[in-house]
C-alpha cells in the first residue's frame, strides 16, 4: 500500500504542533465555551426546570452533562470546517504545486489532511471531557472500567466519522475558492445552520417540523447522539426530558455519518481531479 | 514514469515558511516514497553541496533569499532526477550569490543531470548552454549553439546615427559584405559578414561622399541579446514575462 497520505499528515501535525499559541487557543477555546455557557446556561436551565418533578427510576442529569456532549460536537464540527484551510493557503502561496507534481496521488492529500483533521478533533475532545469531568460533568458515572473503555472506543468512533466528513468538504471546499477570506465568509454560513438545527445546545424535541426534520438529518444531532449514547446512557432524564437511545437507532446515527463522509469524500474527489497546476 | 525522472525549480519560492530546511527536503524525499535511510544520506550530502548543513534546523522564514534559492535547488535534486528544470533560478538575487547558484548547477551538470534553464539574462545563456532555444510567445523560433546563434547576425554589428538613415540604409544594402539592415528610431544597425574594424571606415567614406552627414558610430561583436532581439524583433525591456529563452545544458558524462 502506497502510505503517502502519512506524509500530508506528518507535514500538517507539524504545523499544528509548531504554533504553540494555535495550539494553545484551539484546546482552550472549547474548554471555555464548556466553563462560561456551560455553567451560565446550566445554572438557568437547572433553576428552571427544578420545580418539574423527577421522573421515577431515570437517571436525571444536569444540564452541564448534557451540552458537555454538544460542546464537543460543536468543536469537531468548526475545527473540522476549517481544517481544509491549509489546503487554500498551500495553494494560493504555490506549495501546493510539489505536492501536485510529485507522483503523490491526489487522493493521500484528501486522505492525510482528514487524518491530521480527526486527530485534532481527538485531542480536543479529550481535553473538552477532561475538563468537563472536573467541572462535574456527570459523564460515565458508575461505568466499569471496561464500560468506560468501549464508551471511548465508541465515541471515537462517531468523532472520526463526522470529522472526516467535515474535513472532506472543507477539503473540498479549499480547493475550489480563490480567497481565503471567500472560504472563511462560506464556512460561517454553513455553521450556522449545521450548528442551531441540531440537539446539541438544546432538545430538538419541542422544535417545529420544518426544523425537526432538519435536525434529523442533521449530522451533527446524529454525533451528539452518539456521545451522549455512549457518556451518559441509553436512558436518562434532563431538563425535564426524557431520552432514550436504541441500539439500532445509534447504529442508523453512526451510518449516517459514515455515509456522509463517503458522500464529501467523492466531492472532495472530484474537485481534487479538477486542479490544475500551474 | 516521467514524474520520477524530474526535478523543478519553480519561478517564485515555493517554500513552506514555517518547516525547517531538514523538514523540507524531507517531505519532498517522503513525496517521491524514497526510503528512510536514503533520504538521510541524501539530505546530508544536498545540505553540504549547498553549504546550508548550518542551517538544517532553521525555519526557512529566516533564511535570506540566496540561501532559500539553495534550498530550492537541493530539493529539486532530493530524488537524483535526470532532468533538472530551473526556471529563471537567479531572478533577484544578488552577483555574488548568482555567481555560487552557478557553480552548484554547473557541479550537478557535472556529475551527470541534463538541466533545462528558463532566464531572462542572455548572458546566463550564453555563459552556460550548450543549446540554447529562443521561445517568443509560447513557441520555439530557433535552437542552437551560442555561437552559431550568434553567427547567424554576421560577424559584427555596427550602428550609425546618420543625417539620412533611410538613404544611408539604401545604399549600404549594396555593398557584399553587409549581411543585413535594421532601421531604429534614431539609427540604423548594420550587420555585416567580414571585420568590422576594416569596413567602417570603408562605409563612412561612401556615406560621405553621397553626402550623409554621419552623427554617432558604434562597433561591436553580436551578443546573445542581440540575437534575441533579431529574433523576437522587440528591445529586451519590452519583452516583459511572455518571452524568455529556454536553454538545455546538456549534461556532461552520460
Amino acid at each position: 500500500m502506497h502510505t503517502g497520505f502519512l506524509t500530508i499528515y506528518w507535514r500538517d501535525m507539524l504545523r499544528f504542533v509548531r504554533f504553540r499559541s494555535l495550539l494553545f487557543a484551539s484546546l482552550i477555546q472549547p474548554a471555555l465555551w464548556l466553563a462560561f455557557f456551560g455553567i451560565a446556561m446550566s445554572n438557568n436551565f437547572d433553576r428552571l426546570t427544578s420545580t418539574l418533578p423527577p421522573i421515577p427510576g431515570i437517571k436525571a442529569v444536569g444540564y452541564l452533562t448534557f451540552i458537555c456532549a454538544g460542546v464537543i460536537a460543536m468543536t469537531t464540527l468548526f475545527t473540522s470546517l476549517f481544517g481544509g484551510t491549509v489546503l487554500l493557503f498551500d495553494k494560493n502561496w504555490g506549495l501546493m504545486r510539489e505536492t501536485l507534481s510529485s507522483p503523490l496521488p491526489r487522493i493521500h492529500i484528501i486522505v492525510g489532511i482528514g487524518l491530521s483533521g480527526m486527530t485534532k478533533s481527538f485531542i480536543q475532545a479529550a481535553v473538552i471531557m477532561g475538563l468537563g469531568l472536573l467541572l462535574g460533568v456527570q459523564f460515565f458515572e458508575g461505568y466499569t472500567p471496561a464500560r468506560i473503555l468501549i464508551s471511548l472506543l465508541g465515541i471515537m468512533l462517531f468523532i472520526g466519522a463526522f470529522s472526516l466528513g467535515f474535513l472532506f468538504l472543507s477539503a473540498a471546499i479549499a480547493i475550489t475558492m480563490e480567497s481565503p477570506e471567500g472560504m472563511q465568509a462560506v464556512i460561517t454560513l454553513l455553521t450556522m445552520p449545521f450548528f442551531f438545527t441540531s440537539n446539541a445546545l438544546y432538545p430538538s424535541n419541542s422544535f417545529p417540523p420544518v426544523l425537526r426534520a432538519l435536525s434529523t438529518v442533521n449530522p451533527l444531532t446524529h454525533l451528539v447522539s452518539g456521545i451522549r449514547y455512549f457518556a451518559i446512557g441509553s436512558d436518562f432524564s434532563s431538563i425535564g426530558i426524557h431520552y432514550i437511545y436504541t441500539q439500532g437507532g445509534i447504529l442508523v446515527s453512526f451510518l449516517a455519518l459514515l455515509a456522509f463522509a463517503v458522500i464529501m469524500f467523492l466531492i472532495a474527489r472530484w474537485r481534487f481531479s479538477k486542479v490544475t497546476v500551474t | 514514469m516521467v514524474r520520477e525522472s524530474i526535478g523543478i525549480v519553480f519561478q517564485e519560492l515555493t517554500l513552506d515558511r514555517d518547516m525547517t530546511v531538514r523538514e523540507i527536503l524531507e517531505y519532498h524525499g517522503r513525496l517521491y516514497s524514497m526510503p528512510k535511510a536514503a533520504r538521510q544520506k541524501r539530505i546530508d550530502e544536498l545540505l553540504d553541496l549547498v553549504e546550508l548543513e548550518g542551517k538544517r534546523d532553521t525555519l526557512t522564514r529566516h533564511l535570506s533569499g540566496g540561501m532559500k534559492r539553495r534550498l530550492e535547488i537541493a530539493r529539486g535534486l532530493m530524488t537524483r532526477p535526470k532532468v533538472l528544470f530551473l526556471d529563471e533560478p537567479t531572478i533577484g538575487l544578488d552577483p555574488q550569490t548568482r555567481i555560487r547558484i552557478w557553480d552548484y548547477v554547473k557541479d550537478i551538470n557535472q556529475q551527470g543531470t541534463t538541466i533545462f534553464l528558463t532566464t531572462h539574462y542572455m548572458d546566463e545563456a550564453d555563459q552556460f548552454s550548450d543549446n540554447i532555444s529562443i521561445v517568443d510567445h509560447g513557441k520555439i523560433i530557433v535552437t542552437g549553439k551560442s555561437w552559431e546563434l550568434k553567427n547567424t547576425l554576421g560577424k559584427d554589428i555596427i550602428y550609425l546615427e546618420t543625417s539620412d538613415n533611410r538613404a544611408a540604409s539604401e545604399l549600404l544594402k549594396s555593398l557584399e559584405s553587409v549581411k543585413g539592415i535594421r532601421e531604429k528610431s534614431k539609427g540604423i544597425i548594420v550587420m555585416v559578414n567580414v571585420d568590422g574594424t576594416y569596413l567602417l571606415p570603408e562605409m563612412m567614406d561612401k556615406l560621405r561622399s553621397e553626402g550623409i552627414t554621419i552623427r554617432a558610430v558604434n562597433l561591436k561583436k553580436p551578443s546573445m541579446d542581440d540575437v534575441f532581439v533579431h529574433y523576437t524583433g522587440k528591445e529586451l525591456r519590452d519583452s516583459g514575462t511572455e518571452k524568455s529563452s529556454v536553454v538545455s545544458l546538456r549534461a556532461g558524462r552520460r
